[in-house]
């Protein structure tokens, strides 16, 4: 790992901010040089582009996506891209089932929240996306056990909420050719895992986090 | 070079505008302060808000004549792009509609203005309204989405052609060529566009002034009758006044004008229900500092096509 941006990716940063005309607003939290994991809602491929091109170049060389294994390595191009254009740490999405009465991430589990963590180090900051895939852009899906059981291991380090707002308009599931309406994305404030708080209750805190910061469209 | 520069006209009618600028700029910059101790300058504030944008299209129109016909369209292309963006983000479309819409940014769009940049008149009056009906509801039928179809594909169609369609034709005036009148089209650019802003802003005024009678206080609750009408009349009278610039005599002039101000009036009030059905108090509302084009140009998408038409038609032709 190094902290050079690949020009490939300045150049779909550009592209992907250029296409969502996005407006970037710092609602609950300034940029910040300390490390966070960013996690907000995920209903585009444009999300992470326009999510990392939404912070300032310094922090962007030590920002790296969380990117599903099974889909981002089945072809060459998207493993090159979330590889070595955007550094990106795999992930299984597949974990097998959980063994009943445990509230420890179980053998499986426990090593893909080390390999998250091991991806922080100590000075590295995350992009997550816990609702684990796309959705359509009507609700914000419950999200995956990850984000908490990273803040249970990660104390230290800050999570901040963040709404992606009409991406799923401008290149939907499924489409490739996008059409460039306008966008908005909003930091809210940074969350913490409370001491002993539960699991469940704490993944709704957070989804919560990100719905709230909707700006349109939520009558 | 640019085929509009040397009109000795065209400088004074635009140095006149310029003119105009300063003035109101340095008198609303004086009154502002003034104003909003006493807590009653909302006209005067109004008023300010119009000043920015006049600013810019004045820009607008300085490059479009230093850039030539060819500059001048892609320079339009580009708002037209800008004004269906922002039409498109707020109007709701369905995921149905997606390649329709790429389609109508990356196809319909630039079709269009290149059919003007190729002079092909016959072709670029018509293709959006033909390709609208023929094109746009089997597009959308196709990805199989009934729900509400006809509002969507309703919808689309109006975009096109408010944002594309007629605001491609204030940059096809510049390609008409008016027997005695060549190489100064772009003092029609700017009598449409000085005739079109001066009826808004003097609907306005006027409004405030003498209004009693609202037209349609649901659509628009400032619009009456009585600055509607004292509205046009004094932006037709200033229309008039303009005939030296343009190839038309007074009493033409004063017939173009005319023209200008009923179909602008029509051009706000339509947008504004559109407005008030999105739900919305202004297009550039919802994102701040990028939208707002198309509440600008309202008026002018409905009298440029018109406008364009009878030029055409009786001084080209």
């Amino acid at each position: 790992m190094s902290n050079h941006i690949h020009p490939i990716a300045s150049l779909l940063a550009a592209v992907g901010r250029g296409i969502s005309g996005v407006q970037v607003q710092w609602a609950g939290c300034e940029p910040d040089e300390r490390q966070r994991i960013y996690f907000a809602n995920h209903t585009s491929h444009l999300d992470f582009v326009v999510l990392w091109s939404a912070l300032p170049s310094e922090l962007r060389a030590r920002t790296r996506p969380i990117a599903a294994k099974d889909y981002w390595e089945a072809t060459p191009l998207r493993r090159y891209l979330a590889k070595n254009v955007f550094h990106a740490v795999f992930l299984e999405r597949t974990v097998p089932a959980k063994p009943k009465n445990s509230d420890e991430p179980h053998y499986a589990g426990r090593h893909l929240i080390e390999e998250m963590a091991d991806a922080l180090g100590d000075e590295y900051s995350l992009i997550l996306f816990p609702e684990g895939t796309r959705g359509n852009g009507e609700k914000v899906g419950p999200f995956r056990s990850g984000l908490y059981h990273l803040a249970l291991r990660r104390p230290d380090v800050e999570l901040v909420p963040a709404y992606l707002e009409n991406m799923n308009r401008i290149l939907p599931k499924g489409e490739v050719l996008p059409v460039p309406m306008l966008s908005l994305l909003t930091f809210g404030k940074p969350l913490h895992l409370e001491p002993g708080e539960d699991k469940d209750i704490f993944l709704e805190r957070a989804r919560d986090a990100v719905s709230s910061l909707r700006r349109i469209g939520s009558s | 070079m640019s085929e509009f520069l040397h009109d000795a006209k065209l400088d004074w009618l635009f140095g006149a505008v310029l003119l105009l600028l300063v003035i109101l700029s340095l008198v609303g910059s004086s009154r502002r302060g003034r104003h909003r101790e006493e807590g009653s300058g909302s006209t005067i504030s109004n008023l300010n808000s119009w000043v920015p944008a006049w600013w810019k299209m004045c820009t607008i129109f300085t490059l479009a004549v230093l850039l030539g016909r060819i500059g001048a369209l892609v320079l339009f292309g580009i708002i037209s792009f800008l004004a269906m963006r922002e039409y498109m983000t707020l109007v709701p479309t369905h995921r149905g509609d997606h390649r329709t819409l790429f389609w109508s940014f990356f196809v319909i769009m630039p079709l269009q203005y290149y059919l003007i940049g190729m002079q092909w008149y016959l072709l670029f009056a018509t293709m959006i309204p033909v390709l609208a009906c023929v094109y746009i509801p089997p597009s959308i039928a196709i990805a199989g989405d009934t729900e509400q179809f006809l509002e969507r594909a309703s919808k689309i169609q109006f975009g096109i052609m408010v944002c594309v369609y007629s605001l491609s034709h204030v940059p096809a005036l510049l390609q008409l060529k008016i027997p005695g009148f060549l190489g100064h089209n772009a003092r029609l650019l700017l009598y449409l566009v000085v005739v079109d802003q001066m009826n808004n802003v003097l609907q306005f005024v006027w409004d405030k002034l003498i209004g009693k009678t609202k037209i349609a206080w649901r659509v628009s609750p400032s619009k009456t009758w009585e600055g509607a009408f004292a509205g046009m009349v004094s932006a037709t009278a200033i229309g008039t006044a303009l005939w030296w610039a343009t190839p038309f005599t007074p009493f033409q002039s004063a017939g173009m004008a005319l023209m200008i101000c009923i179909l602008g009036f029509n051009g706000n009030l339509v947008m504004s229900a559109v407005k008030r059905d999105i739900g919305i108090k202004d297009f550039g509302m919802v994102v701040e500092g990028r939208g707002g084009i198309l509440d600008r140009i309202d008026s002018l998408c409905f009298a440029a096509p018109i406008f364009f038409h009878l030029v055409r038609y009786f001084f080209v032709l």
